[in-house]
């Protein structure tokens, strides 16, 4: 379904180029689940939005090939690309207003967006809207298609978000952090809806975050980022019980559930690098403890006990964490 | 002994206040007196010397405002806070000031707590030189030090804070609160806004300071593992009212309210077996038309005709346990 290699996106200057993300390489058949983690400035969100074609000059995708369905969509035309966008690949973002127009009804904005992909009457685009803001569990949907965004609650509103994105049936969604302003029991019923819906239509999720423990449940595969650079990729599972990377290992270790109540926690220290002043080699080093010479050269992404690692020195079985 | 802080009994209530023509139209029944809020409804809670009560809830809850009433940035509309026994507005002036200055606050957003055309110098030094605690010439050493003890590079003290990544701006503001030399901290989502990693540095500097220098906490946040790691005692809110309070190992491992143990049950975790969100139903309600009787009762799977009319109190089910549910009769 989505293949993506060697992707590099920079931020094209006079004065030279900033790399945001590099060497991204991501697989997903349809009706899988990744989970895509990192910290801010892991570079995780841009990902998204270069399979998107959402990025704005000066950001550029410089590289690399991004295969959905087999075509390339950076050698698409703009045109050829937003019959796409929006119809067989959906974006959710973080805020749901970011996706809503405040001044429209609901169901102007998601007869629209139907209208705007397939030559359908009026009545159908209606239909089809009221489905989909049911199929997100709101409540009386027909009533509720007549009401402004600010008429909902912030829940309420991600699932229309999310309603719209589901509008067209697509292939593959993109959701950038949609939970993370949202309440625990709130998230709690919109992972719920998100993983019916997948496991129902088939349909393929790429799930932006930066917290582990939301697509712990939820993904079966995971890529960890850091630095714009994916360091470890591989199954949820054997990720979360056996991290490789110093990185994610250090991530997992330092949350409280991992810790004695009460204790010390298990910290990285340091702060991640800013895209302007990367370390040399692998972009970790300054913060990691098993770091050594080698660690100046670029570490690849190679293939190690099942999943991909960039990293001279795997965290070995045993070793305290 | 005395407790470092207790909360008899607080209620706040937000109201917009009508002007002279809506306050006519309202007395001669023409218009309905404008909704009140109730952020805290009878609120208590007492904090023992070095204790750290967590206190979780969703939006709505009232967690902030409580924080802020304690804090003495808001005024109780009922009820009173003690210091040490002492109601503040019971203490000569001086004392009271004091006494203020004891409880410090750590706010959720380092960036929009700090003055942004401050130096660091100047947001850590300002309230300790008023208040006398250093002096203009000391005020540089007086600085560093407070820099230091929150893992800040003394160096950096000529930076206005947008020169510092979010963990740091962090720290500053730790500094800042610790330089009035406080007892008692109140941190409303302090650690909210941080990454994972730079989370586990600030709490364990929580933890640190706490020993070094006997620290109270009044830790509010919505993040159930934060406030398990950190808290001795826990306190969940509901829509200004309190529904459960306990020691934190029995509240995680006997929760009794349903609504704590929908939060426990729906707390995401690290555990990789795919499993089925199970979703409560429902949407918090309004703080402005909260539901009558007990206000989780739309979205409890256990309510009953009882829940609808009559309000559940907070009533001893344990030894240091409390809750407010019917179901427990």
């Amino acid at each position: 379904m989505l293949e993506i290699n060697g992707l590099k996106t920079e931020v094209v200057t006079e004065q030279g180029n900033v790399t945001l993300i590099d060497d991204i390489n991501l697989n997903l058949a349809a009706g899988e689940v990744m989970g895509l983690v990192g910290e801010s400035g892991s570079g995780k969100s841009v990902t998204g939005l270069s399979i998107m074609g959402l990025l704005d000059k000066p950001v550029q995708v410089t590289g690399g090939q991004i295969l959905f369905k087999g075509r390339d969509l950076r050698k698409l035309s703009q045109k050829e690309l937003r019959s796409i966008r929006g119809n067989r690949i959906a974006m959710i973002f973080q805020d749901p207003m970011s996706t809503l127009n405040p001044v429209l009804r609901i169901d102007t904005q998601m007869m629209e967006a139907v209208r705007t992909h397939e030559s359908v009457s009026k009545q159908a685009a209606w239909e089809r809207a009221r489905d989909a803001l049911g199929m997100v569990g709101i409540p009386s949907p027909e009533e509720r298609l007549s009401a402004y965004p600010h008429q909902f609650s912030g829940g309420m509103r991600q699932r229309v978000a999310i309603a719209i994105a589901l509008l067209m049936s697509p292939d593959l969604i993109i959701a950038d952090e949609p939970t993370t302003a949202l309440d625990v029991t709130i998230q709690a019923q919109i992972l719920s809806i998100v993983q019916k819906l997948a496991r129902e239509k088939g349909m393929a999720l790429i799930w932006v975050t930066h917290d582990l423990s939301v697509v712990a449940g939820l993904a079966e595969k995971l890529s960890v980022m850091y630095a714009g650079r994916i360091v470890e990729q591989g199954s949820t599972a054997d990720l979360l019980r056996r991290p490789l990377h110093p990185y994610t290992n250090g991530l997992i270790a330092s949350l409280p559930a991992h810790n004695e109540r009460g204790s010390r926690l298990k910290q990285i220290s340091g702060t991640t690098p800013s895209v302007a002043n990367m370390p040399k080699g692998c972009a970790f080093r300054p913060r990691c403890s098993s770091a050594t010479e080698i660690c100046f050269d670029p570490p690849a992404l190679e293939a190690v006990e099942g999943r991909l690692l960039r990293c001279f020195h795997p965290v070995m079985e045993g070793a305290p964490s | 002994m005395s407790n470092r802080l207790e909360v008899r009994n607080v209620s706040k209530r937000f109201s917009r206040m009508s002007g002279v023509v809506e306050r006519g139209a309202e007395l001669m029944g023409l218009k309905a007196p404008n909704p009140v809020v109730r952020a805290l409804d009878d609120v208590s809670l007492t904090v023992a010397e070095g204790e750290v009560v967590g206190i979780v809830g969703e939006s709505g809850c009232g967690k902030s405002t409580l924080g802020r009433v304690v804090a003495g940035l808001l005024q109780a509309s009922e009820g009173s806070v003690l210091f040490r026994g002492k109601q503040l507005d019971e203490m000569p002036g001086k004392s009271a000031d004091e006494a203020r200055l004891k409880v410090q606050m750590i706010f959720q957003d380092p960036s929009s707590s700090l003055n942004p055309r401050q130096r660091v110098r100047e947001i850590i030094g300002a309230a300790p030189l008023h208040h006398g605690m250093t002096t203009a010439r000391e005020l540089d050493d007086y600085v560093s030090q407070q820099m230091q003890r929150s893992g800040l590079d003394p160096s950096m003290a000529g930076r206005f804070p947008h020169q510092f990544s979010g963990g740091q701006r962090q720290r500053i503001g730790i500094a800042r609160a610790l330089a009035v030399q406080p007892d008692m901290l109140i941190c409303d989502e302090s650690v909210a806004a941080l990454d994972v990693s730079i989370q586990a540095q600030i709490l364990n500097l929580f933890l640190d300071l706490r020993e070094q220098l006997d620290l109270t906490y009044l830790f509010i946040s919505h993040d159930l593992s934060v406030v398990e790691h950190i808290s001795d005692r826990v306190m969940v809110m509901y829509l200004g009212r309190v529904v459960e309070e306990a020691a934190v190992g029995e509240l995680f491992s006997h929760p009794n309210h349903p609504y704590t143990r929908a939060l426990l049950q729906e707390r995401p975790s690290l555990d990789p077996v795919q499993r089925r969100f199970s979703a409560i139903e429902g949407e918090i309600a309004s703080p402005l038309s909260p539901p009558s009787g007990c206000h989780f009762h739309p979205r409890c799977p256990m309510a009953m005709e009882r829940c609808r009319v009559e309000r559940s109190e907070l009533r001893l089910i344990g030894p240091g346990h409390k809750s407010a549910c019917h179901l427990n009769d």
